[in-house]
């Protein structure tokens, strides 16, 4: 179980952080989605895996954390499903404006030719 | 009075009330909700300044614990009130006063939603400043994070968007940084309460020290990002170069947010009670922090534009704080909190007053400047008998300029203003180490030559800047400079010059927060002690401590 869902974090992060240094907007925001899909699941892990155990009290059962699942990632996990939705729609307007004030979809807000060696961007 | 010890809460849940009240006011009623912002900023500044006093007049480390939920630590959520938390909640309150102002003016016109976004960075750096839970921490950050980026973006364009998106990604990959150092020091230690996991850190052994290092690690990481330290520091001087002169002059506390967390956590998770992990990471803060000095003062030097110029020197003032942490030395953290308050407040009114210098300037003159510099024809001086004695300067060029010499003087460290105190205090505690006995080190020698350094780059960038703006353009209009544009950057100056006049009071108090910071048991002791109010009983009497 630990093997799967460690598997399925560093497939999740590594192919996240390769699109994220890709040079095209959407790539970004794709790569983005995938290393917080692996953060979330990573901090889920983190309370350690357990079959059949809800976080919840049974009547009866010992008040132990042992019988249980642990409830606090799982809350943790939920407010940074919250946060990375509202950020990623965030940057997905930005993404937007961007396309659209730019003319272009890459990062830097300009096609990179090299062919062209008469324009240099002017110095910020 | 029993209202008062809500005191503690008000800095957060005053700026959300009024941001959504503003939202539920109709959005042409501008006039309205900028009122409603400047009461509520005001009161901001007030709120700030009590907790400040009161921190001040206390005997213990923590003026004051707050329980949110009524639940005890390490179950609930705690806020808690001491020298460090409300001294920097007081810094966010100037500069949210002032940036306000400089924004009445005419900037918050550019946007409809300045001043929601407005009050909700001001809540989230709040936040960020008081909370003493791990993840509540990540909720303000994320928070303090999303307002930025609408202040950053706020009067659009394409550089402005080109800058956000970059700023918002980075962001991004911070946060999930944040939440890997986040959960793994949870599943170490087993709770998310400060003062808590520092007292389970010294006795966890094996797999488990390495895994708390690791994720310490990865949690400073995240705020190295925000504080701004080489080489994770790279998207700062462009992103603060596209913002607004308001938006840029809050940022200033947002860098000092990162500083603040590595701080606090360095030293209550690894200080000495922190068993084979003591000190851990120290030495990387301090060789980072010396080649962000290093960066900072060449970038100074390199930049063509007076707002690259600033944003470096935001860097070489994170460098400076991140080096000193990594001494670890409470003289040398208390002379760097002073210099904490002197940079961020000069940073602040630089970042106002490019905005004043630049008008009436010819866009893109600094560039037309360096090439006329470089490759221009070589004019003959002036003849000596030309109408006149002088040039008239009319009055509005003449405050900008005396604006910008002071900044210049504070930014690099010079007498006599506050930067000169600031760095001469943080230069001798380097020199004189706490431990009579210990050798000056290697790692101090270089913090040393570094800062002298990079006053020097910082004089030589800010003289060359000012002589571009100010003197030597062919022709230039005066700047159309309103009161109520000038007088935050005056007031902020002010406080400079009159830190610099009587720094005695001040350092006392931050020597005392520094001393406070390095022997952290009573904070631990007193945020796992508060109790609870006890519970109001049902149609009579009263919740009492």
């Amino acid at each position: 179980m630990e093997l799967l869902i460690a598997t399925a974090i560093g497939g999740l992060v590594g192919s996240g952080v390769w699109l994220l240094l890709r040079q095209r907007t959407f790539q970004v925001i794709i790569g983005l989605s995938l290393i917080s899909y692996g953060v979330n699941l990573f901090i889920f892990s983190m309370g350690g895996l357990r079959v059949a155990a809800a976080p919840l009290l049974a009547d009866g059962a010992p008040g132990d954390l042992a019988a249980y699942a642990d409830p606090l990632p799982q809350a943790l996990v939920l407010t940074a499903i919250v946060i990375g939705f509202a950020m990623t729609a965030l940057l997905l307007v930005v993404l937007l404006a961007a396309r659209g004030l730019s003319g272009t979809d890459h990062v830097d807000g300009r096609e990179r030719r090299p062919r062209d060696d008469d324009e240099e961007e002017p110095p910020a | 009075m029993a209202w008062t010890q809500h005191l503690l809460i008000a800095p957060i849940l005053l700026p959300l009330v009024t941001a959504a009240s503003m939202l539920l006011i109709d959005a042409a009623r501008q006039r309205v909700i900028a009122m409603l912002n400047v009461a509520s900023t005001v009161t901001l500044l007030l709120i700030a300044v009590a907790l400040l006093r009161l921190a001040w007049q206390s005997e213990s480390a923590v003026s004051g614990v707050y329980l949110l939920g009524n639940w005890p630590a390490p179950f609930g959520i705690v806020l808690v009130a001491d020298r460090l938390s409300t001294l920097m909640v007081a810094l966010a309150g100037l500069l949210g006063v002032a940036s306000l102002s400089f924004a009445l003016a005419r900037w918050h016109r550019a946007g409809v939603y300045f001043h929601p976004i407005f009050q909700i960075q001001l809540m989230g750096v709040n936040g960020a400043f008081l909370t003493g839970d791990l993840f509540n921490l990540f909720v303000f950050f994320e928070l303090m994070l999303a307002a930025s980026y609408g202040l950053l973006l706020h009067g659009s364009g394409a550089a402005r968007v080109k800058a956000g998106l970059h700023y918002i990604t980075i962001g991004l990959t911070a946060s999930m940084l944040f939440l890997i150092g986040v959960s793994l020091l949870y599943s170490v230690t087993g709770t998310l309460n400060m003062a808590d996991m520092a007292e389970r850190i010294a006795s966890l052994e094996g797999d488990d020290r390495v895994l708390l290092e690791v994720g310490a690690a990865v949690l400073g990481v995240a705020f190295l990002v925000k504080a701004g330290m080489w080489p994770l520091n790279l998207w700062l001087p462009g992103a603060y170069a596209a913002a607004a002169a308001p938006s840029a002059a809050l940022f200033a506390i947002l860098t000092k947010v990162g500083v603040y967390v590595v701080l606090r956590l360095s030293l209550l998770l690894f200080g000495d009670g922190a068993g084979a992990s003591a000190g851990f990471g120290a030495d990387w803060l301090l060789i980072g922090g010396l080649l962000t000095i290093a960066f900072g003062a060449i970038g100074a030097l390199g930049s063509q534009d007076v707002r690259r110029l600033a944003g470096h020197c935001v860097l070489i003032s994170s460098g400076t704080l991140l080096a000193a942490i990594g001494i670890g030395d409470a003289r040398v953290t208390g002379a760097a909190l002073f210099y904490l308050v002197s940079s961020t407040l000069a940073i602040s009114a630089f970042f106002l007053l490019i905005e004043l210098a630049e008008r009436g300037r010819v866009p893109g003159a600094d560039v037309l400047a360096v090439t006329m510099e470089a490759f221009g024809p070589r004019e003959a001086p002036p003849s000596l008998d030309d109408e006149g004695a002088g040039i008239a300067i009319p009055a509005a060029l003449a405050a900008v300029g005396i604006a910008f010499v002071l900044c210049a003087l504070l930014l690099a460290g010079l007498p006599p203003v506050s930067g000169f105190i600031g760095k001469f205090a943080l230069l001798s505690a380097l020199v004189n180490p706490s431990d009579p006995s210990a050798a000056v080190s290697v790692g101090r020698w270089a913090m040393l030559a570094l800062v002298i350094l990079s006053g020097l780059a910082v004089v030589v960038a800010m003289a060359r800047a000012g002589i571009r703006t100010f003197w030597a353009p062919p022709e230039r209009t005066p700047p159309r400079v309103r009161v109520i544009e000038f007088t935050p950057v005056a007031v902020l100056l002010a406080l400079c010059a009159a830190l610099a006049a009587r720094p005695a009071p001040v350092f006392d108090y931050l020597q005392t927060a520094a001393d406070a910071l390095h022997a952290p048991d009573d904070y631990r002791e007193q945020v796992l002690a508060a109790l609870p109010a006890e519970r109001r009983a049902l149609g009579s009497g009263e919740s009492a401590r």
